[in-house]
């Protein structure tokens, strides 16, 4: 591509990319900062990822191969469309496989296979502060953040434990990243929480709406909160995946009928299909391979 | 009990625009003492509370305080982290209405706990437990820990707010009117428990109201404000028996005899 063809590449005019990226420049020398920015418009609603398509254009270039997932899927209306998007904007060659992908841009999941330090995880937030439902004002939580107090975050954790006897906060758990900033780290479960501590990978948050980007750069700690003798722990699931068996991973349940029929899969599409293309099964897998056209068969079945 | 003051307030005033809030207020606070502030709607004393708490920044003057480290720093001098800091572990606040010192929407154990938190307290058995402690201590009974505030009844919310401060073990407590709003008979036993626990704990208190017997009942020395200004300065038994200013006998003998 010549000089000319790459002048504002990727939907964002020069400006607005320069503005972003050195907004995520200040987020990743300050790990877990929000920084604030001044998100455009873009043609999508918020809570659609505005804020990650924003992220993903400042920093994607003509060689990199995106991968769009949702809720772990490769193949959902957010992740079809984003992808479609930064295919007709940017021309970038596009992918599902996590370990070909140069740029992730996710929402509500972190892949199961680890990511390498050639790669960038583009995290789409709706609500990067997390004390806000603490505390309401603004420029109170900003100086809670400036002054380090984050005893708040605690009594919302020890409200958990007094309500249901154990931290009952599935997903947006909040870590303290560096040892410093407590951050949101987007709905994510908190099984995932463990994948960002010391992570080869950079991982950028944006919030489009509320118009803040921050940063957990690569081999940074990532600690989740928690109480001496309510230590953090991760879900854990009773059966492996009904399709390719694995156990270990973040599982979505699948209804399939209005009988009590249920199945549990691989959130992450592309690893699942990945193991059964290595010859692994599940419980639940149509013995007719159904897994070569890289749908789900359970999934199939349930719609 | 130490000679030194645990608190120097030199000239402090308060201008807000043309009109007076407080002016050249001084005093000293020594440890273990109760210091009511009493006079009209008007005359300054929240103002001056809050001026001498940080919460508002004074015009001109200083006020010293006498740290743990038996150093004296001026609180305008020191840095919005060590003030915040000082304010939540040696300081108590007890408002008025204790929606304004209460977090309304998590339970009385966490609104206990939440100071022991904020300095970096990670055990939840033991803050659960130092909550009970407290929350019998003011007469809460221990199985009303997991309702929220907004559950309580006034007297009881006031008393929640109470411990919720003192936690932490503070040295000084300030309070803007505790008993405002209360009925008589939860004042009654509200004062009966305010004052029980600054006696066991050694507290210093400065206590604003406008309520003459509340003054009477808690504290030790009392300051009368008119017009922002502090014109009688003394015991409280003896500036209420034997007032000196006109505008003191005016207030004392303003008192309603049931």
């Amino acid at each position: 591509m010549t000089e000319l063809a790459t002048y504002n590449f990727a939907y964002l005019d020069e400006q607005t990319k320069r503005m972003i990226r050195r907004a995520i420049l200040k987020a990743i020398a300050i790990p877990g900062y929000q920084v604030p920015f001044a998100s455009r418009e873009m043609p999508m609603p918020y809570g659609w990822g505005t804020g990650g398509v924003q992220l993903t254009a400042a920093i994607i270039g003509p060689q990199d191969v995106l991968k769009v997932i949702d809720q772990g899927a490769d193949d959902t209306t957010n992740a079809v469309s984003i992808r479609a998007f930064f295919q007709k904007v940017a021309n970038v060659a596009v992918t599902t496989r996590t370990e070909e992908a140069t740029i992730i841009q996710t929402r509500h999941r972190i892949p199961e296979a680890k990511l390498g330090p050639n790669q960038v995880l583009v995290y789409q937030v709706p609500i990067p502060e997390p004390l806000r439902f603490l505390e309401p004002r603004e420029t109170e939580t900003r100086k809670m953040h400036a002054l380090e107090e984050y005893g708040l975050m605690h009594v919302k954790l020890y409200e958990d434990i007094a309500r249901n006897g154990r931290i009952a906060t599935t997903y947006a758990y909040p870590v303290k990243v560096a040892g410093r900033y407590v951050m949101d780290p987007s709905p994510t479960p908190k099984f995932d929480n463990p994948k960002m501590h010391l992570s080869d990978a950079l991982q950028l948050f944006g919030a489009g709406r509320e118009k803040r980007i921050y940063a957990v750069p690569p081999y940074t700690e990532v600690v989740s909160l928690d109480f001496e003798d309510h230590p953090f722990e991760v879900q854990r699931f009773d059966k492996p995946c009904a399709l390719c068996g694995a156990e270990q991973v973040y599982l979505d349940e699948v209804i399939l009928d209005d009988k009590g029929g249920r199945m549990f899969v691989c959130s992450d599409t592309d690893f699942c299909e990945d193991r059964r293309a290595h010859g692994h099964a599940g419980a639940m897998l149509a013995s007719n391979g159904l897994a070569s056209d890289g749908l789900p068969g359970g999934k199939e079945a349930a719609e | 009990m130490s000679d030194l003051p645990l608190l120097k307030v030199k000239d402090i005033s308060k201008f807000y625009g043309s009109r007076i809030g407080c002016r050249d207020v001084s005093f000293e606070l020594w440890p273990g003492e109760v210091l009511a502030i009493v006079g009209e709607s008007g005359s300054g004393k929240t103002t001056l509370l809050n001026c001498i708490s940080t919460r508002l920044l004074p015009t001109t003057g200083s006020v010293e305080y006498h740290m743990r480290d038996e150093t004296y720093r001026d609180l305008f001098r020191m840095n919005e982290a060590e003030r915040r800091f000082l304010m939540r572990t040696d300081w108590g606040f007890v408002h008025q209405n204790p929606a304004d010192g209460l977090r309304m929407t998590v339970s009385a154990g966490a609104n206990v706990g939440e100071r022991l938190m904020a300095i970096g307290n990670r055990h939840y058995g033991n803050i659960r437990n130092t909550a009970i402690d407290w929350l019998e201590r003011v007469e809460i009974d221990a199985d009303r820990i997991d309702d929220q505030p907004r559950a309580f009844s006034g007297g009881m919310r006031q008393r929640l707010q109470i411990a919720r401060n003192l936690v932490t073990g503070p040295r000084l407590v300030f309070m803007d009117e505790p008993t405002g709003g209360l009925d008589v008979s939860v004042q009654a036993r509200l004062l009966d428990l305010v004052r029980g626990l600054v006696n066991d704990l050694g507290l210093s208190a400065i206590i604003v109201t406008h309520d003459l017997a509340v003054a009477r009942l808690l504290s030790h020395r009392m300051m009368v404000m008119k017009d922002g200004q502090v014109i009688e300065h003394g015991l409280t038994d003896r500036v209420l028996d034997d007032p000196r200013e006109p505008y003191t006998q005016l207030l004392v003998s303003s008192i309603l005899q049931v």
